[in-house]
């Protein structure tokens, strides 16, 4: 990786003003604002008047209640993420200065999706869970190789989980924004798995760059949280 | 929809804060009018609506342009650009194949729900396979383009199969954007937060490509 390239890593404007923005009802995406359907029930009426928004939400605190549960969940994946990236960086075991530069920014980005959905979360009158307690001990003794192929186990689960939450999610502001950041995840995977050296996929599981093939699987809330329990204290 | 409704101005009013896919079509077809002119509100937008079956039809026909563009763009790269190292061939080969596989799932999702599939649009992309820089370069363009286009149509898809469909592609848009972006020495994910582009405003970026 050239020096411009690193820069460009390393001075990235913070993105996360953009996510509020966007949250915030820039575009034509996401007019109607989680902020304002989090306000209560005077403003829940004032965006009723939008015609065709939400018609299928019969229940609209049932599908709040769903919107906060998979958002809790992507929060989990989340924290996960940015503590792995954390540990590995304080662990010292990057020496490679392009990788370390993936590693801290792919660490940083993660760190501003934990931000941005507790802070969704809260505002949606939800309750941020905590951070889970974390076990990558292991992992890290077993040196580079295999933390760069957690890394990608876990971005690559991190794409799938989300992918598998898309469908569920009933706000489209809230789906908007998981969207934004599922494309991240699959970003970060790819590209891990590129470092890592995996060939191109259609091999099925978590192994290839482009590891289903044309069309990406996602995965259910269950398996996801099966696959990471490895890496829970 | 004939496309002398899509430059009635009172359409221009049409409130959008809603989630219906016709007002997200006509606000970006106006926007586009207003860009290029509003009698070329670019054809090939007018034609998807004319030919799409309304709802999630519209969205997937726009997607679908997308993928002809992005097929045929790898198709003729892999054939014409001379200085590709193996590896970069490689690569470029099985995006093209992916994006035609693409091509193939959109426009057999579009007969399925009763609509027409929009045709491929005649394309023309100027210098970009003059080298290896300039394939590489607009590869990005589009990867990036296509990432942001299909999450800007998301949240606006009805059917929960549609949309994950369209997730289940928009995933792999984004790791050919991290694979190309590798390439060109450029980091894979530069954003934390991916945006979501209007229809006008992809239209800014592959009309250079589109002639008809």
């Amino acid at each position: 990786m050239t020096d411009s390239a690193l820069r460009e890593l390393a001075d990235d404007p913070s993105s996360r003003k953009r996510f509020f923005k966007m949250m915030g009802g820039a575009g034509a995406v996401s007019a109607a604002s989680v902020f304002l359907v989090a306000c209560g029930d005077d403003d829940k009426k004032s965006t009723a008047s939008t015609p065709a928004a939400e018609p299928a939400a019969k229940n609209p605190d049932e599908d709040m209640k769903g919107d906060l549960e998979i958002l809790n969940y992507a929060l989990t994946l989340e924290f996960l993420e940015a503590d792995f990236y954390k540990q590995v960086i304080e662990s010292g075991i990057v020496k490679d200065p392009k990788v370390g530069s993936i590693a801290k920014k792919f660490g940083q980005t993660e760190q501003e999706h934990v931000d941005a959905l507790k802070a969704t979360i809260t505002k949606l009158g939800g309750k941020p869970v905590e951070a889970p307690a974390t076990k990558f001990g292991p992992t890290l003794e077993k040196g580079l190789m295999a933390v760069l192929e957690t890394a990608a186990d876990v971005e690559n689960l991190g794409a799938a989980a989300y992918l598998g939450a898309a469908g569920g999610i009933k706000n489209k502001d809230v789906l908007a924004a998981a969207l934004s950041i599922h494309s991240v995840e699959a970003r970060h995977a790819a590209a891990l798995n590129q470092l890592v050296g995996r060939g191109f996929g259609g091999k099925g599981g978590l192994k290839g760059t482009v590891p289903d093939g044309a069309f990406a699987k996602g995965m259910d809330m269950e398996s996801v949280l099966a696959a990471v329990k490895p890496f829970l204290a | 929809m004939a496309s002398s409704q899509l430059v009635a101005p009172e359409l221009a009013a049409i409130k959008i804060e809603g989630t219906t896919r016709e007002a997200f079509l006509i606000r970006a077809t106006l926007a586009a009018g207003a860009t290029y002119g509003a009698m070329s509100a670019t054809p090939f937008i007018t034609r998807a609506l004319a030919e799409g079956g309304g709802g999630d039809v519209d969205i997937l026909n726009y997607a679908l342009t997308l993928e002809y563009l992005e097929a045929e763009f790898y198709t003729r790269g892999v054939a014409q650009v001379k200085d590709l190292s193996g590896d970069e061939m490689k690569l470029a080969k099985e995006l093209r194949d992916n994006e035609n596989e693409h091509v193939d799932a959109l426009a057999a999702t579009v007969k399925k729900l009763g609509g027409t599939a929009a045709k491929k649009p005649m394309l023309d992309f100027g210098g970009a396979f003059a080298s290896r820089a300039a394939f590489l370069k607009t590869a990005n363009v589009l990867e990036d383009a296509g990432v942001s286009a299909y999450n800007g149509a998301g949240p606006l898809i009805e059917s929960v199969d549609v949309l994950a469909a369209a997730g289940s592609i928009v995933q792999i848009e984004a790791r050919h954007a991290a694979l190309i972006r590798l390439v060109r020495n450029k980091p894979p994910a530069p954003l934390a937060f991916d945006k979501a582009a209007t229809m006008d405003e992809i239209l800014k970026k592959i009309k250079p490509f589109i002639k008809s």
